[in-house]
């Protein structure tokens, strides 16, 4: 579904990936882990299309997007869902409004057929209809970001769905009402997702399949065990804060 | 010497920056779609809402420029031509000039306010995940509207400015009302209603397309927008007294008969 081969970019003179390569299959979650400033949010705007690789290819559903386009990009991108870091809610706009924006902008369903998704995204998201005339200034940070999964969903059935670190600065519990909508959004849409995070021990429910960024590079590219077991002193590095949780999840054992 | 050559190359890299963006806003200003909603609503802002400040800006130029010509005319026993040369103050340069600079100052830096805030909380980027241009939802109804509104706002400063210079002359320079507004009538010829409606067609393409440039180009989080709406409304103000002074130079000479 996603695959990059080989892929540079750098902002300026300052390099942000460098050969990447890495394959995310239809219906696979894939969690995407590395320091601030390792690339991760990098890799989703280029597979979302809003940068340009230096070098290396980007192939989405077969496609080459390397080079495409703006009138293809046009055509690829409603498939695409982008849950932005912080949400990126249009604040002006209430949350019905936001959830139903693509199909508004993008097809020529009558209203009240957009306001029936909407409510019906608003129900898969467990959050009450009651909110759909609110604006997302009145919502908190955890019900923001699921109306931001809510807008990215209600598009024109995703292919992708992209996470831009979705649950960082939320409390345990919507973290794991997010952890869920992920697990969720696979299992019933199957839809191919790139999950960018911190938080380790929320990435083994969602997925078990991780890359490790760092310094622009993968490192790891492999399952749970993988990632446990690894020898490399970036992956050990960047574990080592959250061995006693990572040690806690079930079938997980680190020497 | 090297900080010097540094402005410069920074100039021109805006320059360029600035050319590349017109270019695609102007490709994008007559194609589909069309967001002639969002026209309306942007008129409806900046028309009603730049109207009382254009009014009041227009009557107390007209006043001022009334009682400063009255009194030299006394001196050459001209008091009665005072209105013709109010359509020359009025009409051809403070009128859209006063209009442009006070749409800059609020249209444009709310404008590139609300395109930095936009641009700050990634709500751009997410225009452009979910397939949307922002330019043509965002800046093409914008430039429309400001197309529209800066001439209609114009003649209404022109038309206050005027009334103001009217005030003057009957209250305190004691001229006869009938004899200001018949020489404001008479010299309000073609000559003078092209060179007076012309800038702010002008003067909208200058503060459209560098508000919006502005405010999409916009780094740096909440300090960055503010830097930003600074830029934009010192970059529409200068930009708009030159043009003004090389629209005068250019056609003033060419339209002599028609003065």
């Amino acid at each position: 579904m996603i695959r990059f081969e080989d892929v540079s970019f750098a902002y300026g003179a300052n390099p942000v990936l460098r050969d990447v390569s890495f394959h995310v299959a239809p219906g696979e979650t894939v969690v995407v882990f590395g320091v601030s400033g390792s690339g991760k949010s990098t890799i989703l705007k280029l597979v979302s299309g809003l940068i340009k690789p230096q070098r290396g290819r980007i192939l989405i559903n077969g496609e080459d997007m390397t080079g495409a386009r703006e009138s293809t990009w046009r055509r690829v991108r409603p498939r695409i869902g982008f849950v932005f870091q912080g949400g990126a809610l249009f604040d002006s706009m209430t949350v019905g409004e936001n959830i139903g924006y693509t199909l508004l902008e993008h097809t020529d369903r009558p209203l009240d057929e957009v306001e029936a998704t909407v409510r019906e995204a608003l129900r898969f998201l467990n959050l009450s209809e009651d909110l759909i005339d609110l604006l997302p200034d009145s919502l908190s940070g955890g019900m923001q970001r699921r109306v931001a999964i809510g807008r990215a969903v209600a598009a024109v059935d995703p292919w992708i769905m992209l996470y831009d670190e979705p649950t960082t600065g939320l409390d345990p519990i919507s973290t794991k009402a997010i952890a869920e909508m992920i697990v969720k959004l696979r299992d019933v849409k199957g839809v191919s997702s790139i999950v960018v995070t911190h938080q380790i021990a929320d990435a083994f429910e969602v997925t078990d399949h991780f890359i490790v960024l760092n310094d622009g590079r993968v490192v790891l590219d492999g399952d749970g065990a993988a990632l446990v077991r690894s020898d490399h002193p970036d992956v050990r590095a960047f574990l080592s804060p959250f061995i006693d949780s990572v040690r806690a999840l079930p079938g997980m054992h680190i020497e | 010497m090297l900080a010097l050559t540094s402005i410069l190359r920074r100039f021109a890299w805006d320059v360029q920056e600035l050319t590349y963006y017109s270019g695609r806003l102007a490709a994008r200003l007559f194609g589909r779609p069309f967001y002639g909603f969002e026209v309306l609503e942007q008129m409806y802002f900046l028309g009603v809402g730049s109207l009382f400040l254009v009014v009041l800006t227009g009557v107390f130029a007209g006043q001022g420029m009334a009682l400063q010509f009255s009194i030299e005319l006394a001196d050459f026993g001209s008091k009665n031509y005072l209105g013709r040369v109010m359509v020359i103050a009025i009409v051809r340069e403070l009128g859209p000039v006063l209009t442009g600079l006070m749409v800059a100052a609020r249209v444009a830096a709310g404008i590139t306010a609300e395109l930095g805030s936009m641009k700050s909380s990634e709500q751009i980027d997410a225009l452009v995940a979910f397939g949307v241009d922002p330019i043509r939802k965002l800046a093409v109804p914008r430039f429309w509207a400001i197309f529209i509104m800066m001439p209609v706002l114009t003649i209404i400063c022109d038309f206050v400015g005027l009334a103001g210079g009217y005030m003057i002359a009957v209250y305190i320079s004691h001229i006869s009302g009938a004899a200001y507004w018949t020489n404001v009538v008479n010299k309000l010829n073609l000559g003078n209603l092209i060179i007076g409606l012309g800038k702010p067609f002008l003067f909208a393409v200058i503060v459209a397309t560098i508000s919006t440039f502005m405010g999409f180009r916009t780094v740096g989080g909440t300090k960055g927008v503010g830097r930003s709406t600074t830029d934009s409304v010192v970059a529409c103000s200068i930009t708009i007294l030159f043009v003004n002074f090389l629209f005068t130079r250019i056609l003033v000479p060419h339209l002599k008969g028609l003065l």
